[in-house]
């Protein structure tokens, strides 16, 4: 029973994880349509913040805290950058996207080989995050609870953004019917850049998540943009409760599967899985409604 | 918009990327061109001699690796400043093999037939090491491998200064059954040295009335391992033996932490973690943990003072030393010997004249086996200190002769 909850909680501590890369995807790829490649580097820049912050604070816990912010500014700031240089040039060829920003991802990935150099770094985490609670037999690492926690605040931020506020409903306009916004007098280049500060803003923080659980190095965001892809397309694209429910689903089924398999078998089973779902729903769990007429 | 992008086109794109990174890690390609072969020389008509250094200096590895590189650049500095080999100073030629076996054998190749190099000192997993064979038995020349490794093998062409299993893996089970710790988990990474030394730590663990409850493996480079650890707490085990490679390790030992898992509960053994790796991986998580190797940075001597002392002198005052950087310095100058005693720098005679070459290295007196192309060392259990280094709680007592095919074992004889 033990080993039951133990490995829910690790289940559910490896979606919040794809939910945190897939986030800020899901609003650049889902409700933009812009295949970025960039987005794994966008997560590299947010965990290489964390590394430099702690290196000149020193404390740990200080450094992680004010990383957070941080690192939503720095990579948000690039992929508005992104945006403006290259992908507004593009929006009417989205398949373009792919391979442009895969060049980007290439030419950032070298970038900060120069920084900061081949090898991978580490951070240290804080004290209070590198124990552990007990709740009746069951161990729940705090790192984990912190990024699950951390998470769940951003999903809920950003659906409240997108729900409640002028910038929200200005971004659904753009989104549904990019023509009909223009004519209602809603600055739709200045929307897309936000949004995309945004999503990549969102990546930059789950870089600084991710150095609780493991290095730091140039290729931190490749390893990471295949399972985001994968939440946001089985989730429904564009849909952040798709995205939500598909990211935890994965994490469980992936705990559950290596747990009775190996790691290496579980990774294919969950693809096989993934393909076999979508061949039977093409859509993804939800899909958008949408009045655009591409 | 999102409209022109289908699905199924989307995955079918990552997958296909995902594929094809795949296929070229397999090692699709082979050692660059065989014709070029035959007309392979080592170039030693000049002043100066070229020596090819062949580490991974980017990379999930290179943080192993460019220790490597930085001693074996020591060592060819220390032989150069005595006046070189043969009364001709060496010429490093370093190649980054970017941990990526196809790599390293494209690189090898560069080095013998674009630099025309004496010797090569280099690799560090068996994967690399697997992936160059080919190429050094192909040009006849000579690679110089510094890493503790899972045996079952000879190459003429390569000359072992790491330990082989039975002066590392072997040594180390001996202190778990003497310690009492008869129950083992086994967490690596996977590919050829973790899943071969499994194979031999459960055949050892069968004649010895130990018992294996579980075996789990990772990617090379794999981040996630909370399932992996909540294995390894359920399973009931006494010991941990791991041969994760890299920074997989940090990981883990994260993750081993978070769990609530300490040394004193459940001890890990590591086979591939030395100095270096303790610093990165942070003291805070491997205290008390414990190592096998032959070399610790804390290994009494005057010879490892001096090395430590012209490492931290030329790379930085809190640079640790390690096993693998000693087994790479080492190896530079048991070549020196060897070609100083062969009189000549031709492969051949300097492979004869091996036998019975000695140095008093770090570790402690060093004398190379002819026959097996290794060396003789003394096996040593470590334990992680609260400052970063490790001290030894055990050792063989003296140099142990290398057995690559543990044919002196009854146990392994059906292995190889």
């Amino acid at each position: 029973m033990t080993v039951i909850l133990n490995q829910s909680f690790t289940g559910v501590s490896i979606g919040a994880v794809l939910l945190l890369i897939a986030l800020g995807l899901t609003l650049t790829f889902g409700q933009m349509g812009v295949i970025n490649m960039a987005h794994g580097e966008f997560i590299m820049a947010g965990a290489y913040t964390t590394y430099v912050l702690q290196k000149s604070i020193g404390d740990a816990g200080i450094s992680l805290l004010l990383a957070l912010p941080v690192a939503f500014l720095v990579a948000g700031s690039m992929g508005a950058l992104l945006e403006w240089l290259l992908i507004r040039r593009l929006y009417t060829r989205p398949l373009d996207t792919l391979l442009v920003t895969w060049g980007v991802s290439l030419m950032l990935q070298q970038l900060a080989r120069d920084i900061f150099g081949a090898p991978n770094v580490q951070t240290r985490a804080p004290d209070l995050l590198t124990g552990s609670v007990s709740i009746a037999g069951v161990t729940l690492a705090n790192s984990r609870l912190f990024i699950l926690g951390f998470a769940l605040l951003c999903v809920f931020g950003l659906a409240a953004t997108l729900r409640t506020t002028p910038l929200g409903r200005r971004i659904r306009a753009v989104v549904q019917n990019r023509d009909l916004a223009e004519v209602s007098g809603i600055a739709t280049g200045q929307v897309d850049r936000t949004t995309f500060f945004i999503g990549s803003g969102l990546a930059g923080m789950a870089g600084v998540a991710l150095t609780l659980i493991g290095p730091i190095g140039p290729t931190t965001g490749t390893n990471y943009i295949v399972d985001a892809f994968l939440v946001v397309v089985v989730g429904g694209i564009g849909r952040l409760r798709g995205a939500v429910i598909t990211a935890f689903a994965l994490g469980l089924l992936q705990s559950v599967l290596e747990y009775s398999t190996t790691v290496s078998v579980a990774k294919v089973v969950v693809l096989v899985g993934i393909v076999a779902f979508l061949q039977w729903r093409p859509q993804g769990l939800y899909t958008v409604r949408t009045r655009s007429l591409v | 918009m999102s409209g022109l992008i289908t699905r199924r086109g989307l995955l079918t794109g990552i997958s296909a990327l995902g594929a094809g990174a795949a296929l070229s890690a397999c090692g699709a390609k082979t050692g660059g061109d065989t014709s070029k072969a035959a007309g392979a020389k080592a170039d030693t008509s000049g002043s100066t001699v070229k020596v090819g250094l062949l580490n991974s200096l980017s990379g999930t590895m290179a943080i192993s690796e460019v220790t490597v590189h930085n001693a074996l650049l020591l060592a060819v500095k220390e032989i150069n400043a005595a006046g070189g080999v043969l009364g001709k100073k060496l010429e490093p030629v370093s190649q980054d093999g970017a941990s990526d076996w196809p790599t390293f054998a494209e690189k090898a190749q560069a080095l013998i037939t674009d630099s025309k190099v004496v010797a090569t000192f280099g690799c560090w997993t068996s994967a690399s090491r697997k992936a160059v064979k080919p190429v050094f038995e192909r040009n006849k020349s000579l690679l110089f491998y510094p890493v503790q490794y899972e045996g079952l093998e000879q190459s003429p062409y390569i000359f072992y200064s790491g330990a082989t299993t039975n002066q590392q893996i072997v040594p180390a089970l001996d202190y778990l059954k003497k310690q009492g710790l008869t129950k083992l988990y086994l967490v690596g990474s996977d590919y050829v040295f973790p899943r071969t030394a499994n194979k031999i730590i459960k055949t050892y663990a069968k004649a010895n009335g130990m018992e294996v409850l579980g075996e789990d493996y990772a990617p090379l480079g794999s981040t996630e391992f909370a399932t992996i650890v909540n294995k390894v707490k359920g399973a009931g085990a006494d010991a941990v033996f791991n041969t994760l490679n890299g920074d997989s390790n940090v990981a883990f030992f994260k993750e081993y932490k978070s769990a609530g898992l300490t040394a004193r509960k459940l001890p890990v053994l590591s086979v591939s973690i030395a100095e270096e790796e303790v610093k990165s991986i942070g003291t805070q998580y491997l205290e008390g943990q414990l190592t096998a190797w032959n070399y610790y940075q804390t290994t009494p001597g005057a010879a490892n003072e001096k090395f430590v002392a012209a490492y931290q002198a030329a790379y930085g005052r809190n640079k640790p030393t390690s096993d693998p950087m000693e087994a790479a310095y080492i190896s530079v100058h048991l070549w020196k010997a060897m070609v100083e005693k062969a009189g000549s720098f031709d492969v051949e005679k300097v492979k004869a004249a091996s036998d019975g070459i000695e140095f008093d290295a770090p570790e402690g007196k060093v004398t190379v086996d002819g026959a097996t192309q290794h060396v003789h060392k003394t096996a040593r259990i470590g334990k992680v200190t609260a400052n970063g280094l490790i001290e030894e709680v055990w050792n063989s007592g003296g140099p142990i002769k290398p057995d690559p095919y543990l044919k002196g074992y009854d146990w392994a004889a059906d292995l190889s």
